[in-house]
């Protein structure tokens, strides 16, 4: 059964609606506005003209933003997904504009953010013929979306759609494609409305959640002598937030992110130890191989975070909660594996637990919280030279917003200091390519970020070069008027690849020497003011100034040029050989 | 742990693109797929895949949650050989002078439980169905006779614990499955089948 009689069975046996003749083209507007969407991210051309043609007179229901370039796009949804809680949807043409989503697709795949991408597709009886345009879009984007559909016939339109709402948005969120031929948009059908849906007999987005592991881990946990919690995006995406903080403090546990986790609870709660990973706090890496529980939240295990898998956690019982089953055990073999939505798993996991504390082992992290900071932090902060560090820039971004404002980050040295120093007051305010590492992210997500909570401060920390990679962006700002500020931390290189050319390729600095242009007179070609700052006298009033003005702005801050990201895990080693210079 | 022949029994919706979508998550691993099928089932609308793999229960266990997790599918199973009765057609093509002069052929045709689905002046085709070892041994009694050309269908398998999948097919179309669907059957024997 394809999913056209899939749905028509389903709808059959509900009372039947009056139809009206509708196009395509406007099917999908209404199935838009049916979920609740008021943001489209896009860029026409000619296989996509007819849904362009329909939105000029939904203009006023649906809030279109031309972006540069369709990467531009999909990376602006996937920022208005992660500010909002919400999915994020594009509109892009056949052939190039379609494979210019490709980047966006895999990085949506690989952080799990809803994303919904409507792409043009050339008439139904073109296809396989090369024509203008074409490509096969449905194989190309197969391994980096959760699902992907190609409609020829207008009349899967509706169902078509709701199935990708409710399989971007459910269980493991991620990206889906719907490719839908020039024909279908056109064509006029019997429409009879949109019923969303909210089951699907081969998918199941929730695990049945087992009770008896969850007794199991209850037991293990309240015997633990030193347990340790770390979490990732999943608390965020089950919105679990909530009950992850009663679940933490009933544990009395210490606790630690990923860089997908990040702000999940406030940066400064008592029991918050700081970031995992190859670039994470001391203290949690360290002690990843000391604890004799470790207790995983909504996080897989990363690569970046386990480091070296023979010697992670080799002493320690393993609980890890997941929604995904392919998840557990995939890379770190767990003694619990809990199956389900973590806003259901965790408030059952607290009831079973005793409440606790662990004031000597947390004071086993206050240790090395002062090594770390003697070593690493108060040099960073406070460097002896008159070059500015990155460091002493986010932390004067912290004074300046409170910790109140949504942080997107691009990748690469600027990321890692970032996530190590910006402080978080509320959920959803680290915006950033954690799986995939694409350069290029941030701009256009945190115009996306502006659009999804407009209510709150948006500010992007980029490189100087992953800013060059989407810098068209900026006239996307300039016409839909987005508000976010821009701080380019400018080190004059390509930083992070420097860095380990610097320590494992004896400083053979091979191409990483970038030239940039003047950035704020790039800025000002935009219509978009700007301040370029190197003293340190400057920086905070220079800080002050971009947050208080209206509408976006650019602040480009020279950084020292051979500064380097501390504490690290060199790749190959264990999180406990993390060096601290 | 040691790469040893598992069959992976997929139960999917019959959709365009699927086969695409189970393909690359092996080649994604640069795992060679050994034989693939793919046939209607005894439930309408519902579709099995067959994959024949040589791996460890490890991988073949990783690789059957990423494939139960693609959208359309309904279940992926794996078995090893003593868990399943399976079969594989094989066709011959022969010279007809060959076997008509020669009494040995036909002795050999019987023994091997052969059977001539097409006969023409110039050629016979014979069929076969058995397990591999037992067509390839075939293969090498024919060649002294000139075998023309041989062809080899993939696996078809049938699991000997399998009820089918009428029963599990109507839980899937519940809205609250059991826990016969939703099953942790893996975390209760995850030390048999584990290694890093």
């Amino acid at each position: 059964m394809d999913t056209l009689e899939l749905f028509a069975a389903e709808k059959a046996t509900t009372t039947p609606v009056a139809t009206r003749e509708l196009s395509g083209s406007a099917a999908v507007l209404e199935a838009f506005i049916a979920e609740g969407v008021h943001t489209i991210f896009g860029y026409p051309g000619g296989a996509i003209m007819p849904i362009y043609d329909a939105l000029y007179d939904y203009h006023e229901k649906l809030n279109h933003i031309l972006v540069r370039h369709e990467q531009g796009a999909i990376h602006a949804a996937q920022g208005f997904a992660r500010a909002s809680g919400k999915t994020g949807v594009v509109f892009a043409t056949s052939g190039p504009g379609a494979t210019n989503l490709v980047t966006g697709l895999a990085d949506a795949m690989i952080d799990s953010t809803p994303v919904v991408c409507i792409t043009g597709q050339v008439y139904a009886h073109l296809l396989g013929t090369d024509a203008f345009q074409e490509t096969d879009v449905i194989n190309i984007t197969a391994p980096v979306t959760k699902w992907n559909y190609q409609i020829t016939d207008a009349n899967e339109i509706p169902a078509v759609l709701a199935k990708a709402f409710y399989i971007a948005g459910s269980g493991r969120p991620g990206p889906v494609l719907i490719d839908i031929t020039k024909n279908a948009q056109l064509q006029k059908f019997d429409y009879a409305g949109y019923v969303p849906c909210t089951h699907i007999r081969s998918y199941r987005p929730k695990p049945i959640v087992r009770k008896e592991y969850i007794e199991t881990a209850a037991e293990i946990i309240n015997a633990a002598e030193k347990p340790f919690i770390i979490f990732g995006q999943g608390v965020l995406l089950g919105k679990a937030e909530k009950e992850f903080i009663q679940f933490l403090e009933k544990s009395g546990a210490p606790a630690a992110w990923t860089i997908m986790g990040m702000s999940a609870i406030p940066t400064d709660h008592p029991q918050a130890t700081g970031m995992l990973g190859m670039h994470g706090n001391y203290g949690p890496n360290v002690l990843t191989n000391e604890c004799d529980v470790l207790i995983a939240v909504g996080m897989r295990f990363d690569d970046r975070v386990t480091g070296r898998l023979d010697k992670y956690a080799k002493q320690a019982k393993i609980i890890h909660l997941d929604i995904d089953p392919s998840e557990i055990d995939k890379n770190v073999k767990t003694t619990v594996g809990i199956w389900g939505d973590c806003k259901e798993t965790l408030p059952l996991l607290t009831s079973m637990l005793k409440q606790k504390v662990y004031p000597q082992w947390l004071q086993r992290f206050n240790d090395f919280k002062q090594q770390e900071e003697e070593t690493c932090i108060i040099p960073e902060m406070n460097p002896d030279s008159d070059i500015l560090s990155m460091a002493e820039v986010i932390n004067a971004l912290n004074e300046c917003t409170g910790g109140n404002a949504i942080v997107v980050t691009d990748v690469g040295q600027h990321q890692m200091v970032t996530c190590r120093y910006a402080k978080y007051n509320t959920s959803k305010s680290n915006i950033t390519s954690g799986g995939l590492g694409t350069m290029g992210f941030a701009l256009p997500a945190a115009i996306g970020a502006s659009f999804g909570d407009p209510n709150r401060d948006v500010v992007a920390v980029i490189g100087d070069g992953g800013f060059q990679m989407t810098i068209q962006e900026l006239g996307t700002i300039m016409q839909s008027g987005a508000n976010v500020k821009i701080i380019i931390l400018n080190n004059q290189f390509l930083g992070m690849v420097r860095q380990w050319q610097q320590l494992f390729h004896d400083k053979r600095y091979s191409f990483v020497d970038i030239a940039s242009p003047d950035f704020v007179m790039v800025a000002k070609g935009y219509s978009i003011e700007g301040r370029k700052v190197s003293e340190r006298a400057e920086l905070k009033v220079a800080l002050q100034q971009m947050m208080k003005h209206p509408g976006s702005y650019l602040l480009e801050v020279m950084v020292g040029k051979e500064d380097n990201v501390f504490p690290m895990v060199p790749q190959g080693c264990s999180v406990s050989e993390i060096r601290l210079k | 742990m040691n790469k040893r022949e598992f069959t992976i029994t997929v139960y999917t919706e019959n959709q365009v693109g699927l086969l695409n979508r189970i393909a690359i998550i092996f080649s994604r691993r640069k795992i060679n797929i050994e034989s693939l099928n793919t046939s209607p089932t005894e439930v309408e609308s519902v579709h099995r895949f067959t994959i024949v793999i040589d791996e460890t229960e490890d991988v073949v266990r990783k690789l059957c949650r990423q494939i139960e997790k693609q959208v359309e599918v309904l279940k992926a199973y794996y078995n090893t050989e003593d868990e399943i009765v399976w079969q594989e057609l094989a066709l011959y093509k022969v010279s007809t002078d060959a076997i008509a002069e020669k009494v040995k052929v036909e002795r050999l045709l019987r023994e091997y439980g052969a059977r001539a689905v097409a006969i023409r002046k110039d050629y016979t085709v014979f069929e076969t169905t058995g397990h591999r070892a037992e067509t390839d041994n075939l293969i090498k009694a024919l060649e002294p006779y000139g075998l023309i050309e041989f062809v080899r269908s993939a696996r078809v398998a049938i699991i000997k614990a399998s009820s089918g999948f009428h029963d599990r097919l109507k839980e899937f179309e519940q809205k609250e499955p059991g826990e016969e669907v939703m099953e942790n059957e893996y975390l209760g024997k995850k030390e048999e089948v584990f290694t890093m």
